[in-house]
C-alpha cells in the first residue's frame, strides 16, 4: 500500500523535469516523460487496486508525513485508499495519460510544448492530492492547486487578451466557491475538531438530521462545488475556459477537474445524508443548471462551446442525481460521462486541428468521407451521451433517471427534457459538422487531414470505452439477475436507501427516455442534414435568450462587476489620490528639505570632517562618563 | 614571561594609562592643528600605538594574553593601512603638487 505514496509524486516529478529543463529538451523527450510519469502513476494505481482487493476491500490510510502539529491536533498528509478513490484515481490517471498522449499530436507546433506537459503534470498532481486525500485541507490543497493548474492553461496562450481574461474569470468565480469550501472547513473543524474523514464522518453520526451546524456546513461545501463544478449561478466561467488548449478542455473541463464538486459532496455523503434541506438545494440547482445549459447548448455554434454548455448541463444532471441520494448513480454517470465527453472533445479538437484552427461549425460540414477515424469516434460519443440503448451514456443516465422519478417526479421531467434536449443538440453539431458539404474556405479545403496516430490512438481508446463503459453498471436486475451491478457491489455504502422502484416501472421510464432520445436525434437529422438549415445570427423571440447565454453575463457586468469598478475607483479618487499619496509625497518632501539642509555640512574641508570626528568621540565619551559614573 | 611580567609591573600602571593619554591627545591635537597630510598620518599611527601601549599595559597587569593578540592585530591593520595611505599621498602630491589637507576640498556635495 505504501506504493500509493508514489502515484502523486510521480507526475510531480514530471512537472520539475519539463518545468525546469523544459527548454533544453527535446519536444520528443519532454512529451515522453510528460506521458510516462502518468502511465506510471496509472500502472501504480492499478496495482494499488489490486492489493486493495486482494487485501478485503478495506479502506487504508497511507501517511506520508505530519503536516501540522498544533497542540493535540496533528495534521497529516495523508492518503485514503478506498473504494471511491480508486475510482476516481484511475479515472484520473487513464483518462489523463490518454489526453496526454493526444496532446503531444495536438501541441506539436507549439512553441511552448514543454510547459504545456509541465502543467498538465501539475494538474494530475494536484488532482492526485485532491482524490486521494484523507482528510479535507489536504483535499483542499489540491482543490485549490487545480483551480491554479486550471488558470494556468485556460491562459495557456497568453498572447491573446481574451484568453488572459477567461483565465481570470475561471480563477476569480472558482475563488468564490472556495470562500464558501473554506467557510465550510472552518465551522466543520470547530464543530468536529478534526478535519479527518474518519473522525469527521464518525462524530456527525451522532448528530440530528437537519442540525443547523451540519446545514451550514453542508451548504458551505455546496457553494464550494458550485463553483469548481460550475453550477448556477457560478457556471460562466466554463465556457469562457475552452479558450485553453482543447486537451485541456477535455482534461480538466469535462472529465476530471468540474467533477471535483461532485466528488466532494459523494466523500462527505454522509454529511449530506444528515441534511435533507441541503439535499433539495442541490437538486433545485442541479435542475436548473441542467435546462439553462442544455438550452444554450442548442444554439450555439461554436463546436467546443457546444460541448461546453452540454458538460455544464451534465454536471447538473449529476448534481439532481445527488440530491436525490443517489451517490452510487451519480458517480456512474461521472465516470462514463469522463469518458464520451473526453472522447468529444479530443474529436472536436481533431476537427480543429484539421480546420487549422476553425471553431465556427456553421464553417463545417462534410468532414465525414475526410476525417474517418475521427468521425467513427464523434458519433460513437455522440450516441453514448444521448442515451442510445447499449452505449454508456445510456445505462448510467437511466439508473440516474429512475432513481430521479423514485423521488421527485418534477425533477423527473427536468431531467427528460434536458436529456431530449442532449440528444438533439449532440446531433445537431454532428450533422453540422460531419454531414452535407463543406462550407469552409478553399484554403482551409485544401488543408483538411485526418490527424496523426498520436490523435487518434486515444480517441480508439477512448471511444471503446464510451461504447463499453456502461458494462461498469449493467442493470442485470432487471432482465432477472440480481448482484450482478459492478459499480453498486463495489460501492455499497454509496446506493440509495430509499430506491423502491419497481422493475416495471424502471423499463417503462428507460422506454420513454429512448423515445426521447431518439426522437430527438430524429428532428436534428430532419432539421440539419435534410433540410440543410444553417443556424443564422439572426434569432427571435424565446431564441434571443438562449443566444445570449440567459444574459447571465451581462446581469453580473450590471450588478457585481461595475459596482464594484466604481467602488473601486471612487477608492482610488478619494483614499488613493486625496489621502494616501499626500501623506506619502510629504515624507518625500521633507526628507528631501532636511537633505538639502543637512549637505551643507559636507564642504570638502577635511580638517572640519576631523574636528567632527574628534568631537563626536569627546562627546560620546562625556555622556558616557555622565551616564554611567553618575 | 612571568619575568617580563614581574619587569614591566615595576612600573604602577597609572604611568602607563598617564603616558597612553598623553600620547594619544598629542595624536589628536597633531590631526586638529597640523595641515600637512604626512602629519596627520603620523599622528594617526601615535593614537594607534598609544592605544597598543595601554593594551599591552593591561595584559601585563591582568595576565592575561589577549591583549597581545589585539596588538599584533592592530600592528598589521596599522602597516597595511600605512602602504595605502602612503600610496595614496604619493599620488596626491604626483597630482596637485601638495600634501596640504585643506586644498583636498574637491570631494563635497
Amino acid at each position: 500500500m505504501k506504493l500509493a505514496l508514489l502515484i502523486p509524486v510521480l507526475p510531480l516529478i514530471g512537472f520539475i523535469i519539463n518545468g525546469l529543463f523544459g527548454k533544453n529538451l527535446s519536444k520528443s523527450s519532454s512529451g515522453l516523460i510528460g506521458s510516462g510519469t502518468i502511465l506510471g502513476a496509472f500502472i501504480c494505481t492499478a496495482v494499488v487496486f489490486v492489493q486493495f482487493i486482494n487485501a478485503g476491500s478495506v479502506a487504508t490510510e497511507v501517511t506520508a508525513f505530519d503536516w501540522l502539529v498544533i497542540g493535540d491536533t496533528t495534521l497529516s498528509f495523508s492518503f485514503y485508499v478506498d473504494q471511491l478513490s480508486l475510482i476516481m484515481m484511475s479515472l484520473v490517471t487513464g483518462v489523463g495519460f490518454l489526453i496526454h498522449v493526444y496532446s503531444i499530436g495536438y501541441m506539436h507546433d507549439d512553441e511552448n510544448f514543454a510547459r504545456f506537459f509541465a502543467y498538465l503534470n501539475l494538474f494530475i498532481f494536484f488532482m492526485l492530492l485532491l482524490v486521494m486525500a484523507d482528510n479535507f485541507l489536504v483535499l483542499f490543497t489540491g482543490w485549490e492547486g487545480v483551480g491554479f493548474c486550471s488558470y494556468l492553461l485556460i491562459g495557456f496562450w497568453y498572447k491573446t487578451p481574451a484568453y488572459n481574461d477567461a483565465a481570470k474569470k475561471a480563477f476569480i468565480m472558482n475563488r468564490i466557491g472556495d470562500l464558501g469550501f473554506i467557510l465550510g472547513l472552518f465551522v466543520m473543524f470547530s464543530e468536529f475538531g478534526s478535519l479527518q474523514y474518519t473522525e469527521v464522518f464518525a462524530n456527525a453520526a451522532q448528530y440530528s438530521e437537519s442540525n443547523p451546524a451540519i446545514l451550514a456546513i453542508t451548504i458551505l461545501l455546496f457553494i464550494g462545488a458550485c463553483g469548481k463544478s460550475a453550477q448556477l449561478p457560478l457556471f460562466t466561467w466554463l465556457p469562457d475556459a475552452m479558450a485553453g488548449p482543447t486537451p485541456v478542455s477535455a482534461l480538466i473541463h469535462a472529465a476530471t477537474m468540474v467533477t471535483a464538486g461532485i466528488y466532494l459532496i459523494v466523500r462527505s455523503h454522509v454529511l449530506f445524508d444528515l441534511a435533507p434541506e441541503t439535499m433539495w438545494i442541490i437538486a433545485s440547482v442541479g435542475a436548473l443548471t441542467a435546462l439553462v445549459a442544455a438550452t444554450i447548448a442548442a444554439v450555439q455554434n461554436d463546436i467546443k462551446k457546444v460541448l461546453a454548455y452540454s458538460t455544464v448541463s451534465q454536471l447538473g444532471l449529476i448534481f439532481i442525481a445527488l440530491g436525490v441520494g443517489a451517490y452510487q448513480s451519480a458517480m456512474f454517470h461521472l465516470l462514463t460521462h469522463a469518458f464520451f465527453k473526453a472522447l468529444l472533445f479530443l474529436g472536436a479538437g481533431s476537427v480543429i486541428h484539421a480546420m487549422s484552427g476553425e471553431q465556427d461549425i456553421r464553417k463545417m460540414g462534410g468532414l465525414k468521407k475526410i476525417l474517418p477515424i475521427t468521425h467513427i469516434t464523434f458519433i460513437i460519443g455522440c450516441l453514448a451521451i444521448s442515451g442510445i440503448p447499449f452505449f454508456s451514456g445510456f445505462f448510467s443516465k437511466d439508473e440516474m433517471l429512475a432513481h430521479v422519478y423514485n423521488d421527485s417526479i418534477c425533477l423527473w421531467v427536468i431531467a427528460s427534457a434536458t436529456s431530449a434536449l442532449t440528444a438533439f443538440y449532440m446531433f445537431r453539431l454532428y450533422f453540422l459538422t460531419f454531414s452535407n458539404g463543406f462550407r469552409g474556405s478553399e484554403q482551409q479545403k485544401h488543408h483538411l487531414h485526418e490527424s496523426p496516430s498520436s490523435m487518434t490512438t486515444p480517441l480508439i481508446i477512448l471511444a471503446v470505452l464510451a461504447a463499453f463503459g456502461g458494462g461498469l453498471g449493467l442493470p442485470m436486475e432487471l432482465i432477472g439477475i440480481e448482484h450482478a451491478h459492478f459499480l453498486e457491489n463495489f460501492l455499497p455504502d454509496l446506493e440509495d436507501a430509499n430506491f423502491e422502484l419497481s422493475h416495471q416501472s424502471e423499463i417503462f421510464l428507460m422506454m420513454g427516455a429512448v423515445a426521447l432520445a431518439v426522437g430527438a436525434w430524429l428532428l436534428a437529422k430532419k432539421i440539419y442534414k435534410e433540410k440543410k438549415t444553417l443556424p443564422s445570427d439572426n434569432v427571435t423571440g424565446i431564441q434571443k435568450l438562449f443566444v445570449g447565454k440567459y444574459f447571465l453575463d451581462e446581469v453580473y457586468e450590471k450588478i457585481i462587476i461595475r459596482p464594484f469598478q466604481l467602488l473601486g475607483n471612487a477608492l482610488y479618487i478619494f483614499m488613493e489620490e486625496r489621502l494616501i499619496d499626500p501623506i506619502v509625497n510629504a515624507f518625500g518632501t521633507l526628507a528631501v528639505a532636511k537633505g538639502n539642509f543637512v549637505k551643507q555640512l559636507q564642504q570638502g574641508n577635511t580638517g572640519f570632517y576631523i574636528f567632527g570626528i574628534v568631537t563626536g568621540v569627546v562627546v560620546i565619551l562625556i555622556a558616557n562618563y555622565l551616564i554611567w559614573f553618575r | 614571561m612571568n619575568e617580563i611580567t614581574s619587569t614591566i609591573q615595576v612600573v604602577p600602571l597609572e604611568y602607563y594609562i598617564f603616558l597612553s593619554v598623553t600620547l594619544f591627545s598629542i595624536g589628536v591635537l597633531g590631526m586638529l592643528l597640523r595641515r600637512n597630510a604626512i602629519i596627520a598620518f603620523m599622528s594617526i599611527e601615535l593614537m594607534l600605538n598609544a592605544v597598543n601601549l595601554l593594551m599591552v599595559a593591561f595584559s601585563a597587569f591582568r595576565g592575561d594574553a589577549k591583549g597581545q593578540v589585539f596588538v599584533f592585530f592592530i600592528m598589521v591593520v596599522a602597516a597595511a593601512e600605512v602602504a595605502i595611505g602612503l600610496a595614496i599621498l604619493t599620488m596626491i602630491h604626483h597630482n596637485r603638487g601638495s600634501v596640504d589637507i585643506n586644498a583636498l576640498n574637491k570631494l563635497k556635495w
